[in-house]
């Protein structure tokens, strides 16, 4: 079976899973029954507890559901101490459904897979060893990818059906109420993470703060917590984000920030009250810088900056660039501090963020993303999952849920070592290219050719060179050569979900 | 030209190929180390043969670890180790640049 | 003096000579000119690799429009020799000389470059040549050093050796470059060839290079050497005709065309005859302003 993409699904697994192939970007307007949680009724008086292991048996099943959340990001503590209490308690056939999984977790998910603890996964993303395990058919089931706003639309579905949330915070009172914003571990935004307090049958708070009841302001509330759970530490602050961020000085990445910036600022949708998302990684930082000077220079403010947030984005906040600051999760201590001081900084939870399903996401109202792509291909499909090797080592992240915007710009170089970026086929599609619009690199840009307006706005900037994106495909192997074809066996150890939960892509065992 | 000792040439930086070349007695043996081995693996040791034999080097055992190294540059760091390796740096095989 | 009437040479970018990821790189940043280093920026073990590198680069790599330059070692090193020969048959534009203290090296240059062009049967004449002057006798000797060859395209100061040279070091102000800066200049001037000022290396101090970068756009300079591709826009920016100079070249080169359609070898405008010196500061200034993506094919102002 072939989706509108042009991938070849297997059938057996689609049916499996009950799965639908990708067809349209497009949403409509269906009618969707959310789900609610079950309530174990108290009055919160002792809901404080010291030990994981006595929480674990009194909330855990064989075959259950847990997530966690990623907002620690490689400072997190707090998984590895949940998932040793729970492989050492001899639990079986798990799911797995955090919001995504950093590099810390790695080893330790690895682990449970091998006891049998964990046998389903779900998430935005996996890098590292744990990738190269899955990718080498380590796991039975097929790991399911979906991004931030698809998350939030399964579990208010109940497509994931949470039983166990353990959720770290810098701070909670005896009831549970919590912030990410106070305390040692701070990380700013708990976006995801809410979804998870909203949904889960169990919601077990881990923290090292405990703090005078009532604790405001509480993004996770008393109403939904039935543990809070006393630790040493939920996690290693120098790890959770950069501490100072750092402009990028690598001259390539300079130069692809600046025409990124050239494309938006000529773009029909730069003007006063427009609206962005730029991301992390070194050039969204620079394109983040050159914006706020072509917003001096031409007296434009942006009415809100969204998404994933980084300090250069709430100093524009602060400098009164941009009226609001809508935060789903944050990227430095800079910004996860601000968020604390500036009522202008609002947190929103993923389904806010980015669900699709939804009565109006915030990404519905995006004029214009930045995003990013390990590869892009000639129909601008694009890929944040899959290396070139065809092991997974990416995230979804909010990629397909941003790239809904107006103006989708894709920004990456042509060739990074002797890996060609722009390709003919994209080793696995996560984004589809009817949602990107403009694609940037160090030798030019190319622009979607559905897009006739851009293709008029943009087609003769002064010293910005248009190609056609295969044009850019062919200066990429005449510079790097024909590399030969990847191997993969029959089996799929992963299925890409699309926003809407249809299936753009699957990722097959590498053969080795 | 003959190889007469061991020699290194190349770096193990960003899109470089570090090349050693030592003495051996039958064909050209090559021992590839790269990030790109599953897509260009095959042209990598294509350029380093080809480039050996052009130089007139029958045989030699050849380490190579692969960081991303365009082919000009394999080419040019293949001939700066034979050379050196065959102590002829100083008088380069003009015709094979 | 080679043609130098059409080429702008606001920026000279350095690139190691034996760094695979930089030499590649170099014709994305849209330089006027790309000079590989073989010489400061190379180790002495590495100078066999780094010349090899930079041929098969050449053979290979698209750097655009940009002119190719390729520092050498100097004459008294025993690594010259094959540097020019291999940049001879390479093909490169520029041979540049460091170092230079007299017109003899250049025509010692001059005569290896003919031979190896005869060697490698390259076209004689078609490899140019240039002279970095770093010492006090460099300086000295700078008038005839520019006008030694037909070859010659442009000379360079080089401050670092020549500030050890003088028994000081840079500053800030660059006081102690002034006399150097004259001379090479007006040598470069009275040859005809372009002349290029020293690199600013303290990548941190912004104010400082547009400081000095304004000085010598000032003075005449054609442009910079360069150390990093953050400073070729800088440069740019600076050497960025105004609107009003934009609209005034462009009504001398109106009043060219009219006299050209009338026959007339008289150019005049506004009813006043236009000299020489005029025209040819009109067309640098159009060629800047094409190149500063201020104006269209046809020499219409871009309103940004």
């Amino acid at each position: 079976m072939k989706n509108n993409v042009d991938r070849d699904l297997p059938e057996d697994v689609m049916a499996d899973l009950n799965y639908q192939p990708f067809k349209t970007t497009e949403i409509g307007h269906p009618e969707i029954q959310r789900v609610a949680p079950k309530v174990h009724v108290s009055t919160g008086d002792d809901k404080v507890v010291t030990d994981i292991k006595q929480v674990v048996k009194d909330t855990l099943q064989d075959g259950m559901t847990i997530s966690f959340h990623h907002h620690f990001r490689n400072g997190d503590f707090v998984f590895n101490k949940v998932m040793r209490e729970i492989i050492d308690g001899g639990y079986k056939d798990l799911t797995l459904a955090p919001s995504s999984l950093t590099g810390v977790m790695n080893d330790m998910v690895i682990e449970a897979i091998k006891a049998g603890t964990i046998t389903h996964i779900t998430s935005s993303g996996m890098r590292g060893s744990l990738g190269d395990f899955v990718s080498h058919g380590g796991l039975k089931n097929p790991v399911i990818f979906r991004s931030h706003g698809n998350r939030a639309r399964a579990i208010e579905h109940g497509d994931i059906k949470i039983d166990v949330a353990f959720l770290g915070v810098p701070n909670a009172d005896a009831l549970g109420n919590a912030n990410g914003m106070e305390g040692d571990a701070v990380f700013g935004s708990l976006g995801y993470a809410l979804m998870d307090a909203q949904y889960a049958n169990k919601v077990v708070l881990l923290t090292d703060n405990i703090v005078s009841y009532p604790n405001t302001p509480a993004s996770i509330k008393q109403t939904q917590v039935d543990y809070v759970v006393k630790v040493d530490k939920v996690g290693d602050p120098d790890k959770i984000g950069s501490g100072a961020t750092r402009f990028t000085k690598d001259p390539k990445e300079l130069k692809i920030a600046s025409t990124v910036n050239d494309v938006i600022v000529n773009s029909p949708y730069f003007k006063d009250g427009f609206s962005f998302q730029t991301g992390s990684g070194g050039a969204a930082l620079a394109v983040t810088r050159y914006l706020r000077q072509a917003m001096i220079d031409n007296h434009i403010k942006a009415s809100f900056a969204l998404g994933g947030i980084t300090k250069p984005t709430t100093d524009l906040l602060n400098e009164g660039l941009v009226d609001k600051v809508m935060d789903v999760q944050d990227f430095d201590k800079g910004a996860a501090e601000s968020m604390h001081t500036n009522k202008n900084q609002q947190e929103i939870d993923a389904s806010w963020y980015a669900d699709p399903d939804n009565k109006g996401a915030m990404v519905d109202q995006l004029d214009v993303v930045i995003l990013s792509a390990l590869e892009i291909d000639t129909k601008f499909n694009v890929n944040v999952m899959s290396g070139s090797d065809g092991v997974i080592r990416g995230a979804i992240g909010g990629h397909q849920d941003a790239a809904t915007a107006k103006l989708t710009i894709i920004s990456a170089p042509l060739v990074r070592g002797r890996i060609a970026t722009v390709v003919p086929d994209v080793t696995t599609i996560v984004t589809p290219g009817d949602s990107v619009d403009v694609l940037v690199t160090e030798y030019g840009i190319a622009i979607n050719p559905k897009r006739k307006d851009l293709q008029e706005a943009l087609g003769n900037l002064p010293g910005v060179p248009v190609y056609t994106i295969s044009e850019l495909q062919q200066l990429a192997e005449k510079k790097v050569g024909q590399p030969k074809p990847l191997e993969f066996t029959d089996r799929t150890v992963a299925m890409i979900e699309y926003r809407d939960g249809s299936i753009i892509d699957t990722i097959k065992e590498v053969k080795d | 030209m003959e190889i007469k000792d061991t020699a290194v040439a190349g770096t193990l930086e960003s899109s470089d190929i570090q090349i050693m070349i030592s003495k051996a007695t039958d064909g050209i043996q090559i021992e590839l180390k790269s990030d790109v081995e599953k897509q260009f693996g095959d042209q990598i040791r294509h350029v380093i043969t080809a480039t050996l034999n052009a130089l007139g080097v029958q045989a030699a055992k050849v380490k190579a670890v692969d960081k991303g190294a365009l082919d000009c540059v394999i080419k040019a760091r293949t001939i700066a180790a034979a050379q050196r390796a065959s102590e002829t740096t100083a008088t380069p095989a003009w015709e094979v640049l | 003096m080679a043609d130098n009437e059409e080429r702008l040479r606001r920026t000279m970018m350095f690139v190691p000579g034996n760094n695979p990821a930089m030499v590649k790189d170099a014709g994305i940043y849209g330089a006027d000119s790309i000079m590989f280093d073989l010489e400061d920026s190379v180790s002495m073990a590495e100078k066999d690799a780094a010349r090899i590198l930079v041929y098969e680069a050449l053979q290979t790599q698209d750097y655009g429009d940009a002119e190719l330059v390729v520092r050498v070692n100097g004459q008294d090193t025993q690594y010259y020799a094959n540097d020019v020969k291999a940049m001879v048959k390479a093909g490169i534009d520029v041979i540049r000389l460091p170092k230079a203290e007299s017109a003899d090296m250049v025509k010692q240059l001059e005569a290896d470059i003919l031979a190896a062009e005869k060697e490698f049967g390259r076209q004689e004449g078609s490899t140019h040549l240039m002279a970095a002057i770093e010492s006090a006798k460099g300086v000295l000797n700078a008038p005839q050093i520019a006008a030694a060859s037909d070859r010659m395209i442009g000379i360079a100061l080089s401050a670092e050796d020549y500030t050890t040279d003088m028994k000081t070091h840079r500053y800030p102000d660059g006081v102690e470059l002034e006399f150097a800066r004259n001379m090479v200049l007006h040598a470069a001037r009275a040859a005809g060839v372009a002349a290029f000022d020293t690199v600013f290396t303290n990548m941190d101090d912004t104010e400082g290079f547009y400081r000095e970068t304004e000085y010598i756009h000032q003075l005449g300079f054609d442009g910079k050497s360069l150390v990093n591709p953050r400073q070729i826009a800088m440069v740019n920016k600076v050497y960025e005709p105004s609107k009003k100079e934009v609209a005034n070249a462009k009504n001398v080169i109106n009043a060219i065309e009219e006299a050209r359609l009338k026959g007339s070898g008289v150019i005049s405008m506004n009813g006043q005859m236009v000299d020489r010196p005029v025209v040819l500061r009109a067309q640098r200034v159009m060629r800047l302003a094409k190149a500063s993506n201020l104006v269209d094919e046809e020499g219409n102002y871009l309103e940004k």
